[in-house]
Protein backbone atom coordinates (compact mmCIF):
# COMPACT_ATOMS: atom_id res chain seq x y z
CA UNK A 1 0.00 0.00 0.00
CA UNK A 2 0.85 3.77 -1.03
CA UNK A 3 1.80 5.77 1.91
CA UNK A 4 3.05 8.49 -0.23
CA UNK A 5 2.39 8.56 -4.15
CA UNK A 6 4.30 11.49 -6.03
CA UNK A 7 2.20 11.42 -9.73
CA UNK A 8 3.55 13.82 -12.98
CA UNK A 9 5.08 16.66 -10.50
CA UNK A 10 6.47 19.30 -12.21
CA UNK A 11 7.23 22.43 -10.64
CA UNK A 12 8.65 25.92 -12.12
CA UNK A 13 10.61 28.71 -10.51
CA UNK A 14 9.89 31.57 -13.22
CA UNK A 15 10.14 30.12 -16.28
CA UNK A 16 12.84 27.40 -15.17
CA UNK A 17 11.96 23.94 -14.79
CA UNK A 18 13.02 22.52 -11.39
CA UNK A 19 10.53 19.35 -11.25
CA UNK A 20 9.56 17.36 -13.92
CA UNK A 21 7.36 14.56 -14.57
CA UNK A 22 8.23 13.07 -11.22
CA UNK A 23 6.52 10.16 -10.56
CA UNK A 24 7.13 7.39 -7.59
CA UNK A 25 5.69 6.13 -4.69
CA UNK A 26 7.15 5.02 -0.74
CA UNK A 27 4.96 1.77 0.65
CA UNK A 28 4.14 1.46 4.12
CA UNK A 29 7.50 0.16 5.66
CA UNK A 30 9.42 1.28 3.10
CA UNK A 31 12.84 3.36 2.92
CA UNK A 32 13.37 5.13 -0.66
CA UNK A 33 16.83 6.77 -0.85
CA UNK A 34 16.43 9.71 -3.09
CA UNK A 35 19.95 10.74 -4.27
CA UNK A 36 21.65 12.32 -7.46
CA UNK A 37 23.99 15.72 -7.50
CA UNK A 38 23.27 18.84 -6.15
CA UNK A 39 20.91 21.02 -7.98
CA UNK A 40 19.25 17.64 -9.11
CA UNK A 41 16.20 18.81 -7.36
CA UNK A 42 15.99 16.17 -4.44
CA UNK A 43 15.60 18.94 -1.34
CA UNK A 44 12.74 20.28 -3.75
CA UNK A 45 11.23 16.72 -4.42
CA UNK A 46 10.78 15.82 -0.60
CA UNK A 47 9.95 19.27 0.37
CA UNK A 48 6.59 18.53 -1.87
CA UNK A 49 5.34 15.95 -0.13
CA UNK A 50 4.04 17.79 2.54
CA UNK A 51 3.84 20.89 0.37
CA UNK A 52 6.70 22.99 1.72
CA UNK A 53 7.42 23.58 -1.68
CA UNK A 54 3.88 24.11 -3.86
CA UNK A 55 3.93 22.59 -7.12
CA UNK A 56 2.14 23.63 -10.48
CA UNK A 57 1.23 20.44 -12.03
CA UNK A 58 0.77 17.03 -10.91
CA UNK A 59 -0.20 15.67 -7.19
CA UNK A 60 1.00 14.52 -4.11
CA UNK A 61 -0.95 11.71 -2.32
CA UNK A 62 0.08 10.70 1.18
CA UNK A 63 -1.94 8.19 2.98
CA UNK A 64 -4.64 8.82 -0.03
CA UNK A 65 -5.31 12.45 0.72
CA UNK A 66 -4.22 15.00 -1.88
CA UNK A 67 -1.44 17.32 -1.23
CA UNK A 68 -2.43 19.96 -3.82
CA UNK A 69 -6.42 19.78 -3.40
CA UNK A 70 -7.19 23.36 -2.08
CA UNK A 71 -9.80 21.26 0.14
CA UNK A 72 -7.29 19.57 1.99
CA UNK A 73 -6.23 20.45 5.78
CA UNK A 74 -2.76 20.87 4.87
CA UNK A 75 -1.38 21.68 8.54
CA UNK A 76 -3.55 18.41 9.57
CA UNK A 77 -1.89 16.25 6.80
CA UNK A 78 1.78 17.86 7.47
CA UNK A 79 1.21 16.76 11.47
CA UNK A 80 1.04 13.17 10.16
CA UNK A 81 4.56 13.50 8.13
CA UNK A 82 7.53 13.74 10.15
CA UNK A 83 10.35 16.07 8.45
CA UNK A 84 14.03 16.58 9.24
CA UNK A 85 16.15 19.05 7.61
CA UNK A 86 19.82 19.80 6.39
CA UNK A 87 20.26 22.45 9.27
CA UNK A 88 18.04 20.74 12.01
CA UNK A 89 15.48 23.90 12.62
CA UNK A 90 15.10 23.18 16.14
CA UNK A 91 13.67 26.41 17.79
CA UNK A 92 16.80 28.16 19.26
CA UNK A 93 14.57 30.31 22.02
CA UNK A 94 12.97 27.07 22.99
CA UNK A 95 14.17 24.48 25.60
CA UNK A 96 14.63 20.72 24.19
CA UNK A 97 11.55 19.77 26.00
CA UNK A 98 9.55 22.51 24.78
CA UNK A 99 10.64 21.80 21.17
CA UNK A 100 9.06 18.05 21.56
CA UNK A 101 6.13 19.30 22.98
CA UNK A 102 5.03 22.41 21.28
CA UNK A 103 3.65 20.54 18.22
CA UNK A 104 2.25 18.02 20.03
CA UNK A 105 0.08 20.02 22.51
CA UNK A 106 -0.39 23.54 19.48
CA UNK A 107 -1.55 20.44 16.78
CA UNK A 108 -2.76 17.33 18.43
CA UNK A 109 -4.18 19.02 21.40
CA UNK A 110 -2.48 16.87 23.88
CA UNK A 111 -1.96 17.98 27.53
CA UNK A 112 1.45 19.13 28.36
CA UNK A 113 2.16 16.47 30.92
CA UNK A 114 1.48 13.97 28.24
CA UNK A 115 3.38 15.77 25.70
CA UNK A 116 6.17 15.99 27.56
CA UNK A 117 6.08 12.13 28.72
CA UNK A 118 5.91 11.41 24.64
CA UNK A 119 8.81 13.71 23.90
CA UNK A 120 10.77 12.31 26.71
CA UNK A 121 10.14 8.20 25.71
CA UNK A 122 11.47 9.62 22.03
CA UNK A 123 14.21 11.94 23.59
CA UNK A 124 15.50 8.79 25.86
CA UNK A 125 15.48 6.66 22.30
CA UNK A 126 18.07 8.90 19.98
CA UNK A 127 20.01 8.75 23.91
CA UNK A 128 20.05 12.17 24.64
CA UNK A 129 17.47 12.19 27.98
CA UNK A 130 19.82 14.10 30.04
CA UNK A 131 19.82 17.10 27.66
CA UNK A 132 16.05 17.61 27.99
CA UNK A 133 16.44 20.95 29.32
CA UNK A 134 19.14 22.29 27.25
CA UNK A 135 18.92 24.71 24.82
CA UNK A 136 19.52 23.61 21.04
CA UNK A 137 22.24 25.91 20.67
CA UNK A 138 24.17 24.11 23.76
CA UNK A 139 24.05 20.90 21.83
CA UNK A 140 26.38 19.87 18.70
CA UNK A 141 25.31 19.32 15.52
CA UNK A 142 24.77 15.56 15.83
CA UNK A 143 22.66 16.28 18.93
CA UNK A 144 20.21 18.47 17.31
CA UNK A 145 19.58 16.36 14.56
CA UNK A 146 19.20 13.54 17.17
CA UNK A 147 16.40 15.86 18.72
CA UNK A 148 14.86 16.78 15.57
CA UNK A 149 14.60 13.40 14.78
CA UNK A 150 12.82 13.31 18.17
CA UNK A 151 10.72 15.79 17.47
CA UNK A 152 9.55 14.29 14.19
CA UNK A 153 8.68 10.79 16.04
CA UNK A 154 6.91 12.29 19.41
CA UNK A 155 3.92 13.35 16.31
CA UNK A 156 3.17 9.43 16.05
CA UNK A 157 4.07 10.55 11.84
CA UNK A 158 2.87 7.99 9.73
CA UNK A 159 6.20 8.38 7.89
CA UNK A 160 9.45 10.55 8.03
CA UNK A 161 11.17 12.74 5.62
CA UNK A 162 14.59 13.15 5.72
CA UNK A 163 16.30 15.69 3.73
CA UNK A 164 19.98 15.19 3.74
CA UNK A 165 20.21 14.79 7.86
CA UNK A 166 23.97 14.64 7.96
CA UNK A 167 24.94 17.19 5.11
CA UNK A 168 25.99 19.93 7.64
CA UNK A 169 27.62 17.84 10.20
CA UNK A 170 30.82 17.18 11.50
CA UNK A 171 31.94 13.35 9.69
CA UNK A 172 32.58 11.94 13.58
CA UNK A 173 28.85 13.10 14.02
CA UNK A 174 27.37 11.56 10.79
CA UNK A 175 27.31 8.73 12.35
CA UNK A 176 25.37 9.00 15.14
CA UNK A 177 22.74 10.17 13.51
CA UNK A 178 22.75 7.49 11.20
CA UNK A 179 22.60 4.95 14.01
CA UNK A 180 19.24 6.32 14.78
CA UNK A 181 18.10 6.30 11.30
CA UNK A 182 18.81 2.91 10.94
CA UNK A 183 17.23 1.89 14.01
CA UNK A 184 14.13 3.38 13.20
CA UNK A 185 14.22 2.12 9.27
CA UNK A 186 14.60 -1.71 11.11
CA UNK A 187 11.74 -0.86 12.85
CA UNK A 188 9.69 -0.77 10.06
CA UNK A 189 8.94 3.16 9.87
CA UNK A 190 8.06 4.66 6.30
CA UNK A 191 10.98 6.72 5.14
CA UNK A 192 11.69 8.93 2.10
CA UNK A 193 15.53 9.93 2.51
CA UNK A 194 17.29 12.23 0.61
CA UNK A 195 21.20 11.73 1.70
CA UNK A 196 24.50 10.93 -0.28
CA UNK A 197 25.15 8.24 2.90
CA UNK A 198 24.98 5.52 0.19
CA UNK A 199 26.47 3.10 3.24
CA UNK A 200 23.32 4.07 4.68
CA UNK A 201 21.65 3.19 1.28
CA UNK A 202 23.12 -0.15 0.86
CA UNK A 203 22.47 -1.13 4.72
CA UNK A 204 18.89 -0.56 4.77
CA UNK A 205 17.19 1.12 1.75
CA UNK A 206 14.45 -0.69 -0.22
CA UNK A 207 14.41 1.09 -3.16
CA UNK A 208 17.06 4.01 -4.39
CA UNK A 209 16.22 6.60 -6.70
CA UNK A 210 18.66 8.58 -8.49
CA UNK A 211 17.98 12.38 -9.55
CA UNK A 212 19.33 14.43 -12.73
CA UNK A 213 18.27 17.99 -13.53
CA UNK A 214 14.79 17.54 -12.29
CA UNK A 215 13.99 14.20 -13.52
CA UNK A 216 13.41 11.22 -11.77
CA UNK A 217 16.57 9.10 -14.13
CA UNK A 218 16.06 5.50 -11.93
CA UNK A 219 13.92 4.27 -9.31
CA UNK A 220 15.21 1.23 -8.61
CA UNK A 221 15.76 -2.06 -6.02
CA UNK A 222 18.46 -1.22 -3.79
CA UNK A 223 20.64 -4.12 -5.46
CA UNK A 224 19.64 -3.51 -8.77
CA UNK A 225 20.36 0.20 -8.21
CA UNK A 226 24.14 -0.66 -7.25
CA UNK A 227 24.58 -3.79 -9.11
CA UNK A 228 23.71 -3.24 -12.42
CA UNK A 229 22.36 1.11 -12.62
CA UNK A 230 21.09 1.60 -16.31
CA UNK A 231 21.63 5.01 -17.05
CA UNK A 232 25.11 6.75 -18.10
CA UNK A 233 24.37 9.52 -15.35
CA UNK A 234 23.40 7.20 -12.89
CA UNK A 235 26.90 5.05 -13.28
CA UNK A 236 29.12 8.29 -13.32
CA UNK A 237 27.51 9.93 -10.00
CA UNK A 238 27.99 6.53 -8.17
CA UNK A 239 31.44 6.55 -9.39
CA UNK A 240 32.37 9.76 -8.19
CA UNK A 241 30.90 9.42 -4.70
CA UNK A 242 32.10 5.51 -4.36
CA UNK A 243 35.66 5.42 -5.34
CA UNK A 244 37.49 7.99 -3.41
CA UNK B 1 24.69 86.49 34.01
CA UNK B 2 24.42 83.58 35.97
CA UNK B 3 23.80 85.08 38.97
CA UNK B 4 20.53 86.65 37.43
CA UNK B 5 18.66 83.36 36.71
CA UNK B 6 16.17 81.99 39.26
CA UNK B 7 16.58 78.38 39.99
CA UNK B 8 13.94 78.15 42.96
CA UNK B 9 11.45 78.44 39.78
CA UNK B 10 12.43 74.98 39.19
CA UNK B 11 12.28 73.61 42.89
CA UNK B 12 8.84 75.13 43.59
CA UNK B 13 7.36 73.67 40.31
CA UNK B 14 8.47 70.38 39.99
CA UNK B 15 5.46 68.67 41.87
CA UNK B 16 3.42 69.94 39.04
CA UNK B 17 6.10 69.19 36.42
CA UNK B 18 6.59 65.78 37.81
CA UNK B 19 3.12 64.60 38.66
CA UNK B 20 1.01 66.23 35.69
CA UNK B 21 3.61 66.55 33.23
CA UNK B 22 5.69 63.06 33.27
CA UNK B 23 3.02 61.19 34.17
CA UNK B 24 0.99 62.43 30.92
CA UNK B 25 4.61 62.09 28.48
CA UNK B 26 5.41 58.53 30.26
CA UNK B 27 1.85 56.83 30.09
CA UNK B 28 1.30 58.43 26.49
CA UNK B 29 5.01 56.87 25.70
CA UNK B 30 3.85 53.14 27.08
CA UNK B 31 0.78 53.20 25.32
CA UNK B 32 2.15 54.30 22.00
CA UNK B 33 4.58 51.54 22.44
CA UNK B 34 2.50 49.30 23.34
CA UNK B 35 -0.13 49.30 20.75
CA UNK B 36 2.29 50.98 18.04
CA UNK B 37 4.14 47.65 18.34
CA UNK B 38 1.27 45.28 17.85
CA UNK B 39 0.07 47.32 14.60
CA UNK B 40 3.67 47.30 13.67
CA UNK B 41 3.89 43.64 14.00
CA UNK B 42 0.44 43.38 12.19
CA UNK B 43 1.57 45.66 9.17
CA UNK B 44 5.14 43.99 8.95
CA UNK B 45 3.11 40.49 8.35
CA UNK B 46 1.11 42.24 5.95
CA UNK B 47 4.35 44.18 4.20
CA UNK B 48 5.57 40.35 4.06
CA UNK B 49 2.41 38.96 2.54
CA UNK B 50 2.27 36.73 -0.60
CA UNK B 51 -1.03 38.26 -1.05
CA UNK B 52 -0.01 41.44 -2.85
CA UNK B 53 -2.96 43.44 -1.70
CA UNK B 54 -2.49 43.33 1.37
CA UNK B 55 1.26 43.82 0.95
CA UNK B 56 0.80 46.67 -1.16
CA UNK B 57 -1.82 48.64 1.39
CA UNK B 58 0.47 48.02 4.23
CA UNK B 59 3.57 49.37 1.92
CA UNK B 60 1.57 52.20 1.40
CA UNK B 61 0.65 53.26 5.12
CA UNK B 62 4.10 53.17 5.95
CA UNK B 63 5.54 55.10 3.20
CA UNK B 64 3.00 57.49 3.45
CA UNK B 65 3.58 57.91 8.06
CA UNK B 66 7.40 58.26 7.32
CA UNK B 67 7.08 60.74 4.63
CA UNK B 68 5.40 63.44 6.90
CA UNK B 69 6.38 65.01 9.53
CA UNK B 70 5.05 64.10 13.16
CA UNK B 71 3.79 67.66 13.85
CA UNK B 72 1.55 67.35 10.94
CA UNK B 73 0.04 64.23 11.47
CA UNK B 74 -1.15 65.26 15.29
CA UNK B 75 -2.80 67.97 13.70
CA UNK B 76 -4.31 66.27 11.38
CA UNK B 77 -5.42 63.70 13.75
CA UNK B 78 -6.47 66.44 16.55
CA UNK B 79 -8.52 68.46 13.87
CA UNK B 80 -9.81 65.18 11.93
CA UNK B 81 -10.27 62.71 14.16
CA UNK B 82 -13.72 64.88 15.42
CA UNK B 83 -15.31 65.20 12.01
CA UNK B 84 -14.14 61.20 10.77
CA UNK B 85 -15.89 59.61 14.28
CA UNK B 86 -19.16 61.98 12.95
CA UNK B 87 -19.40 60.82 10.08
CA UNK B 88 -18.66 57.17 11.12
CA UNK B 89 -21.28 57.44 13.55
CA UNK B 90 -23.43 59.26 11.75
CA UNK B 91 -24.06 62.14 13.94
CA UNK B 92 -24.09 65.92 12.40
CA UNK B 93 -22.07 67.04 15.76
CA UNK B 94 -18.12 66.99 15.02
CA UNK B 95 -17.77 64.05 18.34
CA UNK B 96 -15.59 64.97 21.22
CA UNK B 97 -12.33 63.27 21.47
CA UNK B 98 -10.11 64.02 24.48
CA UNK B 99 -6.28 65.56 23.76
CA UNK B 100 -5.41 62.16 25.68
CA UNK B 101 -7.09 60.06 23.49
CA UNK B 102 -6.11 61.91 20.40
CA UNK B 103 -2.42 61.83 21.25
CA UNK B 104 -2.46 58.06 21.92
CA UNK B 105 -3.97 56.96 18.57
CA UNK B 106 -1.88 59.91 16.72
CA UNK B 107 1.49 58.48 18.07
CA UNK B 108 0.25 54.42 17.80
CA UNK B 109 -0.57 54.88 13.96
CA UNK B 110 2.68 57.19 13.65
CA UNK B 111 5.10 54.68 15.46
CA UNK B 112 3.24 51.77 14.39
CA UNK B 113 5.18 52.65 10.95
CA UNK B 114 8.46 52.68 12.09
CA UNK B 115 8.11 49.47 14.52
CA UNK B 116 6.96 47.91 11.41
CA UNK B 117 10.23 48.19 9.42
CA UNK B 118 12.14 47.13 12.29
CA UNK B 119 9.63 44.04 12.87
CA UNK B 120 9.80 43.37 8.83
CA UNK B 121 13.78 42.98 9.73
CA UNK B 122 13.32 41.16 12.06
CA UNK B 123 11.14 38.74 10.66
CA UNK B 124 13.37 38.23 7.84
CA UNK B 125 16.32 37.59 10.30
CA UNK B 126 14.73 34.40 10.49
CA UNK B 127 15.71 31.69 8.24
CA UNK B 128 13.30 30.22 5.95
CA UNK B 129 13.91 26.58 7.57
CA UNK B 130 12.03 27.86 10.96
CA UNK B 131 9.14 28.44 9.16
CA UNK B 132 9.56 24.85 7.20
CA UNK B 133 9.97 23.12 10.56
CA UNK B 134 6.98 24.78 12.01
CA UNK B 135 4.57 23.68 9.16
CA UNK B 136 6.24 20.48 8.98
CA UNK B 137 5.36 19.71 12.71
CA UNK B 138 1.27 20.91 11.14
CA UNK B 139 1.49 24.08 12.72
CA UNK B 140 -0.41 27.10 10.84
CA UNK B 141 0.75 30.50 9.69
CA UNK B 142 -0.66 31.97 13.16
CA UNK B 143 0.89 29.44 15.39
CA UNK B 144 4.13 29.63 13.34
CA UNK B 145 4.19 33.15 13.46
CA UNK B 146 2.88 33.53 17.47
CA UNK B 147 5.39 30.30 18.73
CA UNK B 148 8.35 30.11 16.29
CA UNK B 149 9.41 33.16 14.29
CA UNK B 150 7.69 36.46 16.23
CA UNK B 151 9.41 35.12 19.52
CA UNK B 152 12.60 35.27 17.93
CA UNK B 153 11.93 38.01 15.71
CA UNK B 154 11.60 40.43 18.77
CA UNK B 155 13.65 38.96 20.92
CA UNK B 156 16.95 39.99 17.71
CA UNK B 157 15.06 43.41 17.49
CA UNK B 158 14.63 44.18 21.01
CA UNK B 159 17.55 46.38 20.97
CA UNK B 160 16.15 48.23 18.30
CA UNK B 161 12.49 48.41 19.31
CA UNK B 162 13.62 50.00 23.02
CA UNK B 163 15.69 52.78 21.22
CA UNK B 164 12.81 53.50 18.51
CA UNK B 165 10.87 53.98 22.25
CA UNK B 166 13.59 55.95 23.55
CA UNK B 167 13.00 58.35 20.31
CA UNK B 168 8.86 58.25 21.01
CA UNK B 169 9.49 59.38 24.40
CA UNK B 170 11.11 62.23 22.64
CA UNK B 171 8.75 62.74 20.90
CA UNK B 172 6.20 62.74 22.59
CA UNK B 173 6.85 66.38 23.49
CA UNK B 174 5.19 67.04 20.39
CA UNK B 175 1.71 67.42 21.63
CA UNK B 176 2.90 70.94 23.33
CA UNK B 177 1.06 72.42 20.12
CA UNK B 178 -1.85 70.65 20.89
CA UNK B 179 -1.36 72.81 24.71
CA UNK B 180 -1.62 69.72 26.52
CA UNK B 181 0.36 69.30 29.90
CA UNK B 182 3.13 67.20 29.01
CA UNK B 183 6.13 67.44 30.55
CA UNK B 184 7.03 69.91 28.18
CA UNK B 185 3.89 71.39 27.79
CA UNK B 186 3.66 71.70 31.83
CA UNK B 187 7.29 73.53 31.59
CA UNK B 188 6.65 75.95 29.20
CA UNK B 189 3.39 76.86 30.98
CA UNK B 190 5.73 77.60 33.82
CA UNK B 191 8.16 79.14 31.99
CA UNK B 192 5.56 81.72 30.71
CA UNK B 193 4.29 81.80 33.82
CA UNK B 194 6.76 83.43 35.88
CA UNK B 195 8.74 84.67 33.16
CA UNK B 196 11.86 81.64 33.62
CA UNK B 197 12.09 80.46 29.90
CA UNK B 198 16.17 79.79 30.24
CA UNK B 199 15.92 78.15 33.08
CA UNK B 200 12.89 75.83 32.57
CA UNK B 201 13.92 74.79 29.08
CA UNK B 202 17.48 74.20 30.43
CA UNK B 203 15.58 71.87 33.19
CA UNK B 204 13.29 69.86 30.77
CA UNK B 205 16.29 69.40 28.59
CA UNK B 206 18.74 67.90 31.31
CA UNK B 207 15.75 65.73 32.44
CA UNK B 208 14.90 64.68 28.95
CA UNK B 209 18.78 63.84 28.56
CA UNK B 210 19.18 61.70 31.98
CA UNK B 211 16.09 59.84 31.19
CA UNK B 212 16.80 59.19 27.69
CA UNK B 213 20.93 58.32 28.53
CA UNK B 214 19.57 55.61 31.34
CA UNK B 215 17.41 53.95 29.15
CA UNK B 216 19.98 53.67 26.33
CA UNK B 217 22.45 52.10 29.33
CA UNK B 218 19.65 49.84 30.40
CA UNK B 219 19.21 48.59 27.33
CA UNK B 220 22.85 47.53 26.60
CA UNK B 221 22.52 45.92 29.63
CA UNK B 222 19.30 44.07 28.58
CA UNK B 223 21.02 42.76 24.92
CA UNK B 224 23.30 41.00 27.09
CA UNK B 225 20.48 39.35 29.57
CA UNK B 226 18.42 38.67 26.86
CA UNK B 227 21.04 36.07 24.70
CA UNK B 228 19.74 32.60 23.83
CA UNK B 229 21.74 30.25 25.87
CA UNK B 230 24.92 28.79 23.76
CA UNK B 231 23.87 31.44 20.93
CA UNK B 232 25.70 34.57 20.71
Amino acid sequence: MAMIEMKNVSKWYGTFQVLTNCTTSVDKGEVVVVCGPSGSGKSTLIKCVNALEPFQKGDVLVDGVSVADPKTDLPKLRSRVGMVFQHFELFPHMSVTDNLALAQIKVLGRSRGEATARGMKYLDRVGLKEHAHKYPGQLSGGQQQRVAIARGLSMDPIAMLFDEPTSALDPEMINEVLDVMVQLAQEGMTMMVVTHEMGFARKVANRVIFMDRGEIVEDAKKDDFFGKPRSERAVQFLSKILHH
Amino acid sequence: MLASFDWDVIQRSLPYLFREGMTFTVTLTVLAMFFGIILGTLLAMMRLSSFKPLAVAAGGYVNLMRSVPLVLVIFWFYFLVPYIGAWILRQNEPIKVGAFLSSVVTFTLFEAAYYCEIMRAGIQSIPRGQVWAGYALGLNYWQTMGNVVLPQAFRNMMPVLLTQTIILFQDTSLVYVLSITDFLGAASKIAQRDGRLVEMYLFVAVVYFIISYFLSYLVKRLQLRIAVPGKL
